[in-house]
Formats: C-alpha cells, sequence, structure tokens
C-alpha cells in the first residue's frame, strides 16, 4: 500500500466514522480511533492527535447551526468550559506520561460505556422546573429555551458537581483525543438538571475549546503527523456535516443499535490488545 | 450587542475558521501527495517530534491545523469583547480564566 492509497482509505474510513458519529450523536472521535490503530495500524499516538483535530472541525463547524436555533446556553458553556479546559490540560499532561498500553486500555472502558449509551433509549424530557439555585443565580446562569408552546424558563441545579464532573469529561478528552460529549450531556443533562436539547448543543459548542485547550500540547509533542491528519479531519469534516444534514428524517435508533456492536467489538479488541501489548 | 447577536456572529465566526482551514489543508494535501503519493506510509512507528518544517506541503497542512486549533480560541476572544461590552463583569472574568488557560496550553512546553 503506498501513500496515495492508504490518504484515500483512511479519508473514506473518516468520511464513514463522522457520518456515523453525527447520526447517532456519539461523536466520530470514538469510532475513528480504534479504526486507525486496528485497521491500518497506525501508532495509538498518531490516531490520538488526528481525531482530536477533527473534532475541533466537527464541533466549531456543527455549531453555527446549533446557535441558531436557540438552544445553546453560552453562559454554561463558557463556565464550564472553565473545568473542561484544566481538566484537556491534564488530560494532555498525562497523554505524554502514562505508557500507550495503559491508554489503550483506558481507550477500551471509555468504548464500552459509548455503546451501552448507545443500547440505551433516550430519556424523554422531565417536565419538572426545580426551584433556583443560589449558585446559578449568582452566574446568570438560568435561561430558556424554545419550545412549540413559546420560550420555557429553567433553573440550573447542582453545579459544583457539574463542575467537577466536566473536569472529568476536559481529562479524558484530552488524554483519549475524543470530544467526550457524552459524559458532557451526562453531567448537565443529569446534574445540572439542563432540558436535553439545551445540554447536546451546549455540549457540542463546548467540545471545540476543550479539544484546543489540549491541541498546543498534542502539536509539541509530535502527535499531529500531517500526512495522516489531512485525510482524517477533511473526511470527519465531510461525513458529520453530510450527517447533519441528513438527520432531520432519519430513524436512528436501529442504526444506534448497530453502531453499538461496532462500538463494544472495538472495545474488546482495544482491551485486548492493550493488556497483550501490542498496541 | 444582545446574546442573540453575538451568538449569531459567533457561529459565524468558527464556520470561517473551519471552511479556511479546511481549504488551507486541501492545498497542503494536494501538493503533498503530488510529492509523495508513491511512498510507503510511516504511521506505524512514533517518532514523538513536531513535523512542522518538511516541504512539499507537510508544513502548508500543519498551517491549516493550526488556524483550525486557533479558531476556538478567536471565539472565546471574541466573547471576552462582548462581555466588555455588556459590562458582564463576571464572565469577563470567566472568559479571561478560559483564555487564560487556552494560551497555556498553546504556549507552555
Amino acid at each position: 500500500m503506498d501513500v496515495l492509497q492508504f490518504t484515500l482509505l483512511v479519508a473514506a474510513g473518516s468520511f464513514g466514522a463522522g457520518l456515523l458519529g453525527s447520526l447517532t450523536g456519539l461523536g466520530g472521535g470514538v469510532v475513528l480511533v480504534p479504526m486507525l490503530t486496528l485497521a491500518f495500524g497506525v501508532d495509538l499516538r498518531y490516531a490520538i492527535g488526528s481525531s482530536l483535530v477533527s473534532v475541533i472541525a466537527t464541533s466549531s463547524g456543527a455549531a453555527s447551526s446549533y446557535v441558531r436555533e436557540g438552544y445553546s446556553n453560552i453562559r454554561v458553556g463558557m463556565f464550564l468550559e472553565i473545568a473542561t479546559s484544566i481538566g484537556a490540560l491534564l488530560g494532555a499532561f498525562l497523554a505524554t506520561r502514562i505508557p500507550t498500553p495503559a491508554i489503550a486500555v483506558i481507550f477500551g472502558l471509555a468504548l464500552l460505556y459509548s455503546a451501552w449509551d448507545s443500547f440505551r433509549s433516550r430519556a424523554g424530557e422531565v417536565d419538572e422546573t426545580p426551584a433556583p439555585n443560589l449558585i446559578a443565580t449568582a452566574l446568570r446562569l438560568d435561561s430558556s429555551y424554545p419550545t412549540e408552546q413559546g420560550p420555557k424558563t429553567y433553573h440550573v441545579q447542582a453545579v459544583p458537581l457539574g463542575f467537577g464532573m466536566m473536569i472529568g469529561a476536559g481529562t479524558l478528552s484530552g488524554l483519549l483525543g475524543i470530544g467526550s460529549g457524552a459524559m458532557k450531556v451526562l453531567a448537565m443533562d443529569r446534574a445540572m438538571r439542563l432540558p436535553f436539547k439545551v445540554s447536546t448543543t451546549t455540549s457540542n459548542f463546548m467540545i471545540g475549546v476543550t479539544a484546543a485547550a489540549s491541541a498546543g500540547i498534542y502539536f509539541r509533542k509530535g502527535y499531529i503527523d500531517p500526512g495522516l491528519s489531512m485525510p482524517v479531519m477533511l473526511g470527519v469534516l465531510a461525513g458529520s456535516m453530510l450527517g447533519a444534514r441528513i438527520l432531520m428524517r432519519a430513524q436512528v435508533r436501529s442504526l444506534r443499535l448497530v453502531f453499538g456492536v461496532v462500538l463494544l467489538t472495538m472495545a474488546v479488541e482495544m482491551i485486548y490488545n492493550g493488556v497483550s501489548g501490542k498496541l | 450587542m444582545n446574546d442573540e447577536k453575538v451568538e449569531r456572529i459567533i457561529g459565524h465566526l468558527l464556520r470561517a475558521g473551519v471552511i479556511l482551514s479546511a481549504l488551507i489543508v486541501a492545498v497542503g494535501g494536494a501538493i503533498y501527495l503530488l510529492h509523495h503519493a508513491h511512498e510507503i506510509p510511516d504511521h506505524a512507528v512514533f517518532r514523538g517530534e513536531p513535523k512542522f518544517s518538511n516541504a512539499s506541503g507537510r508544513g502548508i497542512i500543519m498551517g491549516g491545523l493550526l488556524v483550525l486549533i486557533l479558531t476556538p480560541v478567536a471565539r472565546v476572544a471574541f466573547s471576552l469583547i462582548a462581555f466588555t461590552l455588556e459590562r458582564d463583569w463576571i464572565y469577563v472574568a470567566v472568559t479571561t480564566v478560559v483564555l487564560g488557560l487556552l494560551t497555556y496550553g498553546l504556549m507552555s512546553s
């Protein structure tokens, strides 16, 4: 296989990862890294580096359409970006020190969580309004979002817990080169009680900043290989843009199940390769 | 300047950054492929050093990726200006901290 064939195959695979990632809402990074290491034999660190770059591209590329819908909460996002940026710096620092096989195992565990997440059905909107929270009020985090009955106000809860979970989400992002959108949504949706749609759009908004915090360290440590990152970034970006377009009408339930099986298989292989020292 | 307008400008800013970076990466990629199409790919072994200086497209690709990384940073910087104009001092402080962390990540060694 020469460079041209390698580039075209990686671009096609990345396109598929971006498409699936955006259709299922699970992001492209989590499937991209195992694909590059397991199928293309790329070093895990190069795979993580190119994945992080593609995460910035998809997050930023999609932001303008999310922002227009009026769901994302810019103050919640900015406040929590303190936590995710601290975590991302910590994660990138750890990435350069933890042995590669151990990172493969941690990645496998993150894949297991994503697989479980894709088998689970999405919880519907909780139709209760918690009382205003002291910290959230002081930080002006409360806002409203558009519904069919007009704008609906919500009160943000459990700010310290959400902040702590966001440090964890940032660390995973910096360590594994993924967006860790699932954990960000978990923090906002479950802990801070933001409406689901607000959580997912704000999470997407935050992913780019989180990834940018660790990208500088990745750059200097040589994790970002231009020959590899070029087809990965362009492929994922094109795939996720197409995915966002067909998402409006697509029936994603069965797709999520198929994707879950793929993730489960990859999780087992990543953990096996990590434990046996093949990565 | 209200929140909604700020968010719309931010959305456009992000999209412009991504498009610009993708164009630069594509141009660099085309030059890279013209020179290296028939070599053997070598991504299996990690060398642990940045490949900025290599000629024939690689440097252009890295430049495009740098534009991409700087796009969210520009977004935070713009938010800082917007919060300052709104005289929202709590968020001027919050945004300054985020910008400081991003700058640290980009500059530290």
